[in-house]
């Protein structure tokens, strides 16, 4: 989609204040709640601004003039960040995140701000102190989550892509969802300074697109070296486009790991996995059955590792520096206790946990075995990739669930991300995309995961499904 | 690691570690989730890890290091901005040092 509109704001036949325009009365009309923060006036700005670069002809990008949504976790200057939390109120952060800098830079129009999970802590986009984002295919499920309004801005058209944020799944299981591409790129490809740190050894940045071309032209804006973040890869920015279309007609050996097919996992996802399957063979793959076997214990591993980094970074939300402060004649102990209990449920579970994992007579036990197996996990992956070039596997066992479904029993919701968090585990790249509808007309997605920086690899595979096999639909009501 | 009873206690005493106010009905809640939840972590111990290094970070690479210049930064004010109470340049806060009869702090 973005490269058709950049076709048509190139020859002139749209204008990107038009194209921004079209977007805002869309966002107006919205019924899914993925907007946070609208920025009318700014973005109209930014389109101006686009369409005098693109008459002068100099320094155009692909990315110029299009129009894209904001995860409200990533830092934007002078406008409200939230991170879907009360406790920040009204932040207004004095400078940009990297991310969103780069994009701006390339003449990006920013639409506004996107609902999430608090501190990008769910599954499901249920864990919003602004309510629940609703599944623009059906509004009675949820999108999926943490980016679930990054997915839903998306599927509704209220953007031409986003950026999310995939610490557990966050980016793939809300693509899976609602039938959007998402990438989560290799740990430390794309910088996370100006992002509100929730774990930081697993977060990373990541696009949501229509298309996998859409992820591949907006991951070409971010990706890239930051001096600002040190865990930032030494690499150059690349076209993630013209790489990805160099991977295409290799023929690759695929490994599909058994361990996501044993148990729980819903029929029409295995049944649309197998059609995906047998399309790719046709197209020339080879596949070959791997065995990842540490698998059953990502989500544990995980649950322990993010919360206890979680309660180490949250610990920032002290009622002094930003955000908001209890009132009253307080201590500075009720000040500080106070004003955190303004976090919503799912933060205080997660903070309370992770305290627990990192306290004293604890730490062997929780936080280092975690640690410990972590590595055996990774470890699964790199013996994997000695036989096979790209993992191919389902996003989540099952399609959207109803909202409030899973809501009350926090360790069944946990446990929707058992596919999607390894990835984050070993630090690896993967991509969602859709191959098809459940009965009942809700979105599946399935993921390639690759070995570090093999981006284009997984993003060519990616696009091969939707030429090949399946594409969702897209309406942006052009 | 033995099997933990996330008691009522043990959230409140976690939880004034984490300075997090809690409600009764939220510490009571916690109590039998996080149980439920430390349950299920417990299948960690099935494993033999005593040879494992733990696996703090992804890439096994050196730390980049740039040269320390000054560069632009959005300046004190901008910053001090953010706060919820500023006052003479400085973020304020309630009185560090403990008075007679008020809090440990």
């Amino acid at each position: 989609m973005i490269l058709e509109l950049h076709e048509k704001l190139k020859s002139r036949k749209l204008s990107s204040v038009e194209l921004t325009r079209h977007y805002l009365k869309r966002i107006a009309a919205d019924r899914t709640n993925s907007y946070l923060t609208v920025c009318e006036e700014e973005s109209l700005k930014e389109a101006t601004a686009a369409d005098a670069r693109i008459a002068s002809g100099k320094d155009v990008t692909p990315l110029t003039g299009i129009p894209l949504g904001l995860k409200d976790i990533l830092c934007t200057n002078g406008v409200r960040t939230t991170c879907a939390s009360k406790i920040l109120g009204d932040y207004k952060p004095p400078y940009d995140a990297t991310s969103v800098e780069r994009l701006k830079r390339s003449g990006a129009v920013t639409l506004g701000k996107l609902n999430m999970d608090e501190f990008a802590m769910g599954g499901s986009n249920e864990n919003s102190a602004f309510g629940a984002v609703k599944n623009p295919v059906n509004p009675e499920y949820v999108p999926g989550g943490s980016s679930g309004g990054s997915a839903a801005a998306v599927k509704a058209g209220l953007a031409a892509a986003t950026l999310g944020t995939d610490t557990g799944g966050s980016v793939r299981l809300p693509a899976a969802f609602t039938g959007t591409v998402g990438l989560k790129p290799t740990y430390g490809l794309v910088s996370r300074y100006g992002l509100v740190a929730f774990a930081s050894s697993l977060d990373q940045i990541g696009p949501l697109g229509a298309t996998t071309e859409d992820c591949a032209a907006v991951l070409s804006a971010i990706a890239g070296h930051d001096p600002l973040d040190s865990t930032s890869f030494k690499r150059e920015p690349a076209d993630y486009v013209a790489l990805m279309a160099a991977e295409r007609g290799k023929k690759l050996r695929i490994g599909v790991p058994k361990e996501y097919f044993v148990e729980g996992i819903e029929k029409a996802v295995a049944e649309k996995f197998s059609e995906a399957r047998k399309g790719l063979e046709k197209a020339g793959h080879t596949f070959v059955e791997i065995s990842l076997p540490h698998t059953e214990y990502s989500v544990a591993v995980y649950y322990i590792l993010a919360v206890s980094e979680a309660s180490s970074n949250l610990a920032r939300f002290d009622g002094v520096r930003y955000g908001m402060r209890a009132k009253g004649d307080l201590s500075l102990t009720e000040m500080y206790s106070k004003t955190r209990a303004l976090f919503g449920e799912e933060v205080k579970r997660r903070i309370i946990l992770g305290t627990f994992a990192l306290s004293a007579g604890y730490y062997d036990a929780y936080f280092k075995k975690a640690c410990q197996v972590r590595r055996l996990i990774s470890g699964d992956f790199s013996e994997a990739f000695k036989k096979v070039d790209a993992v191919m596997a389902p996003t989540a066992p099952s399609a959207a669930f109803r909202l409030g479904e899973k809501i009350a029993d926090p360790l069944k919701m946990y446990l929707n991300d058992i596919f999607t968090i390894p990835v984050n585990l070993a630090g690896l790249p993967a991509i969602s995309t859709p191959i098809g509808r459940a009965a009942q007309g809700l979105p599946i997605g399935m993921q390639f995961i690759g070995r570090h920086f093999e981006e284009p690899r997984i993003l060519a595979l990616s696009k091969q499904v939707e030429e090949e096999v399946y594409r969702e639909k897209v309406d942006h009501g052009f | 690691m033995a099997k933990i009873d996330f008691s009522s206690e043990t959230v409140m005493k976690v939880a004034h570690l984490a300075r997090l106010e809690l409600t009764a009905e939220e510490t009571a809640k916690f109590s039998s989730q996080l149980t439920k939840i430390l349950d299920y972590v417990e299948k960690l111990n099935s494993l033999d890890t005593s040879k494992v290094e733990p696996m703090t970070q992804v890439h096994d690479v050196e730390t980049p290091l740039r040269e320390d210049e000054t560069r632009p930064s959005p300046g004190a004010a901008a910053i001090l901005d953010s706060a919820p109470e500023q006052v003479f340049d400085n973020y304020k806060v309630p009185q560090v040092i403990a008075t007679k009869g008020k809090d440990e702090a």
